[in-house]
């Protein structure tokens, strides 16, 4: 199966653990992903000015290349770019006169958008096309013991017209999870905001996010958190230093993408995880428990 | 021989409007020609004149069309109904770096040019391009630090300014080229190990007895050895 991909800058740069991570772990699934030729940005954020279509030309225009490339359909993994292509896709189709509108301004393009490419989460993918029983079956490194904490944040789940999965109890990732071979935890803060780009100008808001949420992981004896966005993942990994100067009694856990548990049940080549782009080493953990 | 329509026979003049007065300069002519043509002088916003230098950015419009149209003035001919206008340059801060203390990644974009993750892709640097480059394309390859795909992409440039002139998020695109293209001189480009060994050749002395026989010979006998020279 062949499958067409957009990574998202991020993952070229500061996550490229949460890009090798899935292009390796789908081959060992039979899917061969394939990187757009021509991408750009996402957009990054939703603009919630339904009247601002500009904001609309960076998704819409990879929607375009989507199309050129031949596929009708796309994955990507980084939460963020979901949320952005997903909802700029909706509004598209939901509304004819921005579609033409931004058609028109987009016409240097010699593709046309009619809204006819679909998004899809790799979460969503693995679950709808590949499905976890067939996952559990490619599995040859049981994440046996290994007590995982699932944190969803705000965009994989929420608005709920581009949730695959119900935005108050999630439970994809759990069930993910489970069929590498771990054990999920519950945990009561996984579908809340980590502080998000607070990061850069309040950090004190981000450090608390973190204290509270890492905190939750922790009083269900969750080993480590795995994540799906990289904004999630510097805010709950790189911010652990901030989150131990507001709170001194602050105890970190390693986090990873959900992809680099599935690169390591499936036996993937450790080269795709990049431990160095962490600030909190995960080799320790993996190591005492045989998983690396 | 038939005659194309929209193409005048040869003689013909054509009407321009030069800051906003009409001139019939030569249906050939250049934007450049045709505004000489007119009598003014450019004092600025000229150079090679003959599409390199990048000095005559133009934007004009045509009758009937809505576009905003741009090229180079010494390479774009005349149409008949053409407005158009030259600007001298475009004003540009150019970011003070050590080529040395920077790395060819993402961060170095960023701390020289925070401006380029203003960019909302809406394309109108490329549609503005005289050169035809894909200038948002590495606009993006800038955003996520592919040093490499932005010196590709980015070779052609002539920076003559107009896609910053145009761009709605402000970017400076060919000062970020330029910047990509040290970065990959200084940090990626592949090593020369024969141009090390060269050097080191020319500085033991190799070629001084052949340098000074040259210097010693007339100008004649040293045309006469340079067009007889092996050529591959």
């Amino acid at each position: 199966m062949k499958l067409a991909y957009y990574p998202g800058c991020t993952l070229k740069n500061h996550a490229r653990n949460f890009d090798d991570t899935t292009v390796a772990s789908m081959a060992r699934l039979g899917v061969e992903v394939r990187e757009l030729e021509r991408w750009n940005c996402c957009g990054t954020v939703h603009g919630l000015a339904s009247d601002n279509l500009m904001q609309r030309a960076a998704p819409v225009t990879n929607l375009i290349r989507v199309k050129e490339s031949g596929a009708g359909e796309f994955m990507t993994g980084c939460a963020m770019c979901y949320n952005t292509l997903k909802r700029a896709n909706q509004h598209m189709r939901k509304d004819a006169a921005a579609l033409a509108t931004l058609n028109d301004f987009l016409s240097l393009e010699e593709t046309q958008y009619a809204g006819d490419v679909d998004v899809f989460h790799l979460l969503e993918f693995l679950r709808d096309r590949v499905g976890f029983d067939k996952l559990a079956a490619a599995v040859t490194k049981p994440l046996k013991g290994l007590r995982v904490a699932c944190y969803y944040g705000c965009m994989l789940v929420r608005p709920r017209e581009v949730a695959f999965d119900d935005s108050e109890s999630p439970a994809i990732m759990e069930n993910l999870i489970a069929a590498l071979g771990a054990t999920p935890v519950p945990f009561a803060l996984k579908a809340e905001c980590c502080g998000a780009y607070h990061a850069v100008g309040r950090p004190e808001i981000v450090a608390d996010r973190t204290d509270k949420i890492m905190g939750s992981a922790l009083a269900h004896a969750a080993d480590i958190v795995i994540v799906s966005c990289p904004l999630c993942a510097h805010n709950l990994d790189h911010k652990q230093v901030e989150a131990k100067k507001h709170h001194p009694d602050f105890h970190g856990l390693p986090v990873l993408y959900f992809t680099q548990l599935m690169a390591i049940a499936l036996g993937c080549d450790d080269a795709a995880q990049h431990f160095e782009l962490h600030h909190v080493d995960p080799r320790p953990l993996l190591t005492d428990r045989g998983l690396a | 021989m038939k005659v194309a329509a929209h193409e005048p026979p040869k003689g013909s003049s054509v009407t321009v409007y030069i800051m906003g007065k009409a001139h019939e300069v030569p249906a050939e002519a250049t934007i450049m020609g045709a505004i000489e043509y007119a009598g003014q002088q450019i004092i600025r916003g000229a150079g090679c004149r003959e599409g390199y230098c990048g000095a005559c950015g133009t934007i004009y419009r045509l009758q009937g069309d809505y576009r905003i149209r741009t090229g180079l003035a010494c390479t774009t001919l005349v149409e008949d109904g053409m407005t158009l206008a030259q600007f001298p340059f475009v004003p540009a801060e150019k970011a003070v770096y050590d080529i040395e203390k920077l790395q060819p990644n993402v961060s170095a974009i960023q701390q020289t040019y925070p401006v380029v993750f203003r960019c909302v892709a809406c394309n109108t640097c490329t549609k503005s391009c005289p050169q035809g480059i894909q200038v948002m394309d590495y606009v993006q390859a800038a955003k996520r630090g592919d040093i490499a795909a932005v010196k590709d992409l980015s070779f052609y440039c002539v920076s003559c300014g107009l896609c910053m002139l145009r761009c709605p998020a402000e970017i400076t695109q060919p000062l970020v080229a330029t910047l990509a293209k040290r970065l990959y001189g200084r940090h990626l480009r592949k090593e020369s190990p024969e141009l090390a060994e060269r050097v080191q050749a020319v500085e033991a002395g190799a070629f001084d007895a052949e340098y000074a026989e040259m210097m010693a010979m007339s100008h004649e006998a040293l045309s006469e050895r340079y067009y007889a020279r092996d050529v591959e």
